[in-house]
């Protein structure tokens, strides 16, 4: 991880959104033709990258929920994972 | 990600995909289109009403439908495209434009966009604006190009999409280029599937072995070249396979078709086998036909089969569901018959006779002219 992960201000790439599947009772990421089933960590990152927040400020809104802890490197790896699946643009390549 | 094929045993799943079927009629005249034949004469005055569309994307959504292809022949031949966007877009649907591009979709799409959808695909002839022009029967290469560039001004996915035969195949180096040029996230590279108007022109699309066996090589090299940048995606011919693929992911178990005049179908060539239910959205809801339906449960599981799929000694029932029950009708006359794509079928033979013996028709230029799909009586 390097000092610039902490910075960057997450989207999800055009075309992408967060969707709560009522009836399967989970969310997903829809996308052209497809859907990534989130875990609810994952959802709720997702939710928090609205291109304003830095990675560093999404990690401490959860560590505020989750009682302290030092999230910072989850949500990295967790943010990478959908940039490697072309879902998220990051403000430094969008 | 679908759920797990069904078994006699196994719950019924939740559909994930709805193709809602607009209008039959359309700008171009595709020889490849899997549309029916018996379309000739569709009348646009039988099309399915705005309010029935918006009820039944909620329905579907109800019943866990994710994704939603408004296609047709030509959806944008619809006036009510914008309200059915939000419609769509209202009841939490991933919507998809399968389009033409025709008429206009280059100056309409930012409206569509605006009332909610969310990804277009844009069917591609050839690379070559006068060989698209007649492979789609009309002019139209450079309205499809101009709409592609104005989806990718708006920031939107775009989806390129080419029926590969005879007359295109060679080209598809150049065809990898146009689309990745206009910045498509995917293209799609389809082998034409015999069905509808595609099985009336067989002899005219079938393409050599060569020409398959290049094409493929030529994608695997243009997938590593491209990497992340475009998804290609390459749909085997299935007259050169001898296994069958998982028609719709199986009868009944992703997919739920509605064609223009409000017909629900779990395939889109349902419609040509005889002796099935009608159901249509107007009588019943989506869930009842889903669940209930005769028409949806007949091909679920395993207890219609026959022999060889009965006892398949590769175990793949719930690999293919014993391949796709429309090909099986079309070429052995009982839709419940094992798929004659598969080598196990008795009729695989004569499957491979009838492919064999066009494709020396092939070698020796020996070809009919194109058959222009069309929905009005007077040309057909
Ligand atoms: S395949 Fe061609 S003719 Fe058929 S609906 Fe699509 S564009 Fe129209
Ligand atoms: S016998 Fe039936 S189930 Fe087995 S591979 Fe062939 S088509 Fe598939």
């Amino acid at each position: 991880m390097s000092a610039a992960d902490a910075t960057r201000r997450p989207t999800l790439a055009s075309g992408v959104r967060l969707h709560r599947d009522t009836v399967r009772e989970r969310d997903v990421l829809l996308f052209p033709e497809g859907a990534l089933v989130l875990n609810e960590t994952a959802a709720e990152v997702l939710a928090l990258c609205d291109g304003e927040r830095t990675v560093a400020q999404i990690a401490a809104v959860l560590s505020e929920r989750y009682g302290g802890a030092d999230l910072l490197a989850d949500v990295v790896e967790l943010l990478d994972g959908i940039v490697a699946e072309g879902l998220m643009d990051r403000d430094d390549d969008a | 990600m679908p759920d797990p094929a069904p078994t006699p045993a196994a719950p019924i799943p939740f559909p994930l995909l709805l193709v809602a079927e607009l209008s039959y009629v359309c700008p171009l005249h595709c020889p490849y289109c899997s549309n029916p034949t018996g379309i000739v004469g569709a009348r646009r005055s039988a099309e399915l009403p705005t309010a029935d569309w918006t009820r039944v994307f909620r329905e579907a959504s109800a019943l866990g439908v994710l994704q939603l292809a408004l296609t047709g022949g030509e959806p944008l031949l619809r006036r009510d495209l914008e309200e059915l966007c939000s419609a769509s877009r209202d009841a939490g649907l991933y919507s998809t434009l399968v389009t033409s591009a025709l008429p206009a979709l280059d100056t309409r799409v930012e409206a569509l966009r605006d009332a909610g959808l969310d990804h277009v695909q844009v069917s591609i002839q050839h690379a070559d604006r006068e060989r698209s022009d007649v492979i789609g029967g009309a002019v139209s290469f450079d309205a499809k190009l101009a709409a592609a560039r104005a989806v990718r001004e708006l920031g939107m996915p775009l989806t390129i999409n080419v029926v590969l035969h005879r007359d295109n195949l060679d080209d598809v180096d150049e065809i990898i280029e146009l689309a990745a040029g206009l910045g498509a996230r995917r293209l799609e590279l389809a082998n034409t599937q015999y069905h509808g108007w595609a099985a009336v022109n067989k002899q005219a699309l079938m393409p050599t072995r060569a020409q398959v066996e290049r094409g493929e090589r030529i994608v695997e090299a243009a997938r590593e070249r491209l990497g992340a940048r475009m998804e290609i995606l390459w749909v085997l011919p299935d007259h050169f396979e001898d296994l069958p693929k998982p028609c719709m992911g199986g009868w009944g178990s992703d997919a739920i078709i509605i064609d223009p005049t409000g017909r629900v179908l779990p395939c889109q060539s349902a419609a040509t086998l005889p002796g099935l239910p009608v159901e249509r959205v107007t009588d019943s809801s989506l869930e009842q036909v889903w669940f209930d339906s005769e028409l949806f449960n007949r091909y679920r599981g395993h207890a219609w089969m026959q022999e060889p799929c009965r006892s398949c000694p590769l175990g793949r029932q719930d690999v293919d569901h014993g391949g796709c029950r429309c090909q099986a009708f079309a070429l052995t006359g009982d839709a419940a018959a094992t798929d004659p794509v598969c080598h196990l079928s008795p009729h695989h033979a004569a499957l491979v006779a009838d492919r064999d013996r066009i494709l020396a028709a092939a070698e020796k230029n020996e070809r009919p002219p194109y058959r222009y799909r069309t929905t009005s009586a007077r040309q057909s």
